[in-house]
């Protein structure tokens, strides 16, 4: 067991990717397993900023909605091209991520976090406020991907199967991007930011410039989430931006085990699942995801996978 | 419109009546940090069961004055249960895990209000005998919002008596200066730190309460007003009681002047006030340096 797990570890983005690439066989129905790719890459972003270098932002949601929006906009007012308004949601949102991060990181610990949400609604209220591009209250609406072939493939993005298969390349991608930085020497940084900040700067790291670095990668790629999420709904909800979302990424992070590769993906599994059964019982699905995680926060707040791992390498 | 000097005046006590309930939901927030370093992210959702219990009992009883008595009393109950049976495990795991249960919490919280009152949420109006307005020399002023403002003044006020000049007060300074050498001198700290947690839980029912009549009562009422009050407490320095009533008061004010001016920047101009100050002083008006790094 530990040495299947062990492996698994070893190539964890090949695993994560081959575990996906069959993913939707076992789901009830595809608009919940895409649903779960983005959520899932949305949390990985966040979690590289939660999880690995500690600081717990609780605004997140700005980089989900503005790489939503962006994209959104790009296409619907602007004409461009899908792949284009793609790569401009995700400069937007680590654009967004410098300037929040900029802010923010000029405080620490608990305050981060408080900053962190009041920040994002400034972008929440201007996303509302700007209705002329943003359609309000409404949401955005009208984005389509037009169906196209490439290389003798039949491409529509009407049909979920094809719809799951492209955005799980761009997740594949990211996935690639977030475990090569983690591996990395950057990668080693953040970690001893997370848990000494003062003797990671007497070892000669700049700590300022490294959080903001995460901060800006983590919306980048929060960012790349919001822009598939606008390509998956063909809308872009202004719940989007809304401090609940922010929220929800912080729920699925913990769920799943913060600090970990696989952590988000099964946090965000499990919290979509868990919302999708308790919706066919109940509307208020809320104080059921509310509950669970109040018991994860008091007695596993390694998370599932977290909680996984120590169990195995406790029994040899 | 016009803008006339009287509507200036009128629209500055409209500022200061929505400044002195962001200074009573940030001197409870203030409160319970100073203590237990507890970020209560429940906050919001506290004021928000403020505002619908308040509602019921008016409802009930039809007499204000019972409910503004009797909503403060059950809030502070519920926090009584928060901190005894889901915050106090949680002590000496790590700034983050109260922060993340109390998150939960306020979901338990807001659908329990869902469940309760119905997703549509309260007609809520202002209570008979404090209808109409007064003239005070230079306008016509709501009495309403005076009444928000003195009620405010008696509830600061009382505070600090309790935590100036009472024995209980002194222990609760000395806590939260201390909480080890206060134990070792034979003061029961836990209990202490459950007694702050309800006081503080009860004021963000009791600004529920007080704000209920003038805005919409629903169950997501509360999460605006968080990340309002950590916009107050930023501004004022956490921890910090006469912070907490100052930047209270200003923000309100900045937002009502900014209401009248520019109305759609309204809402965007306190987190402008914020960032603008988090730039400046990062440790906020009355908060020690250092503590925000």
């Amino acid at each position: 067991m530990k040495g299947l797990v062990d492996a698994i570890r070893r190539h964890r983005v090949a695993a994560v990717i081959a575990f996906l690439l069959v993913f939707p066989l076992l789901m009830p129905y595809q608009a919940l397993a895409i649903n779960i790719l983005v959520f899932g890459l949305f949390a990985v972003g966040f979690n590289l900023l939660f999880g690995y270098t500690g600081l717990l932002s609780f605004g997140h949601a700005a980089f989900l909605g503005v790489g939503s929006y962006l994209t959104g906009i790009a296409m619907v007012s602007m004409g461009l091209p899908w792949g284009v308004a793609l790569l401009l949601g995700v400069v937007s949102a680590a654009l967004a991520g410098l300037l929040i991060g900029y802010l923010a990181i000029r405080t620490r610990g608990i305050y981060f976090s408080m900053v962190t949400l009041a920040l994002a609604q400034i972008v929440y209220y201007a996303f509302y406020k700007a209705e002329r591009w943003t359609g309000g209250e409404n949401g955005l609406r009208g984005i389509q991907v037009p169906a196209a072939e490439i290389f003798g493939f039949q491409f529509d993005f009407l049909d979920p199967t094809t719809k799951y298969y492209v955005i799980l390349a761009f997740v594949a991608a990211a996935l690639w991007f977030v475990s090569r930085v983690l591996a990395s020497p950057f990668g080693a940084v953040i970690e001893a930011v997370r848990e000494n900040e003062k003797r990671a700067a007497a070892c000669g790291y700049d700590v300022a410039r490294t959080k903001l670095l995460v901060f800006v990668l983590s919306a980048a790629i929060c960012g790349l989430a919001g822009a598939l999420r606008a390509l998956h709904l063909s809308v872009v909800p202004i719940d989007s931006l809304h401090y609940l979302l922010s929220g929800q990424a912080v729920m699925m992070c913990l769920l799943g085990g913060m600090g970990t590769f696989f952590g988000p993906f099964i946090g965000a599994g499990l919290f979509l699942t868990l919302e999708d059964v308790a919706t066919t019982y109940t509307t208020h699905w809320m104080a059921i995801v509310g509950a669970v995680f109040m018991v994860f926060v008091l007695f596993f707040p390694a998370g599932v996978w977290g909680s996984f791992l120590k169990r195995i390498e406790r029994k040899p | 419109m016009e803008i006339t000097p009287s509507l200036i005046a009128l629209q500055l006590v409209t500022g200061i009546a929505l400044g002195a309930v962001y200074a009573l939901l940030a001197v409870g927030l203030s409160l319970i940090f100073g203590m237990l370093t507890v970020v209560n992210f429940a906050h919001g959702a506290f004021f928000m069961v403020g505002a619908f219990v308040g509602l019921y009992f008016l409802g009930l009883t039809g007499n204000f004055w019972f409910s503004l008595v009797l909503t403060p009393l059950v809030v502070g109950a519920i926090g009584l249960v928060t901190e005894r049976f889901l915050v106090r495990p949680l002590y000496g795991r790590g700034i983050d895990y109260p922060l993340l249960l109390t998150f939960g919490l306020s979901w338990v919280l807001i659908e329990a209000m869902r469940t309760l009152f119905g997703i549509e949420g309260l007609p809520s109006s202002t209570p008979a005998e404090l209808r109409g307005s007064v003239d005070l020399g230079i306008g016509f002023f709501p009495k309403y919002r005076l009444f928000l403002i003195a009620a405010t003044a008696v509830v600061v006020a009382a505070l600090w008596l309790f935590l100036e000049k009472t024995r209980y007060g002194l222990i609760v300074r000395a806590g939260s200066r201390d909480g080890e050498i206060c134990q070792v001198l034979g003061i029961d700290i836990a209990r202490v730190w459950l007694t702050v947690f309800a006081i503080g839980t009860a004021i963000a029912g009791l600004s529920g309460v007080l704000a209920a009549p003038t805005r919409a009562v629903n169950p997501e009422m509360g999460i605006p007003v968080l990340a309002e009050s950590f916009v107050v407490t930023v501004v004022g320095g956490m921890g910090s009681l006469p912070g907490a009533v100052v930047a209270g008061l200003l923000v309100g004010v900045v937002f009502s002047m900014t209401s009248l001016f520019a109305p759609d920047l309204a809402e965007l101009s306190i987190f402008v006030l914020m960032a603008v100050v988090l730039l400046v002083r990062p440790q906020g008006f009355f908060g020690k340096a250092g503590l925000m790094g």
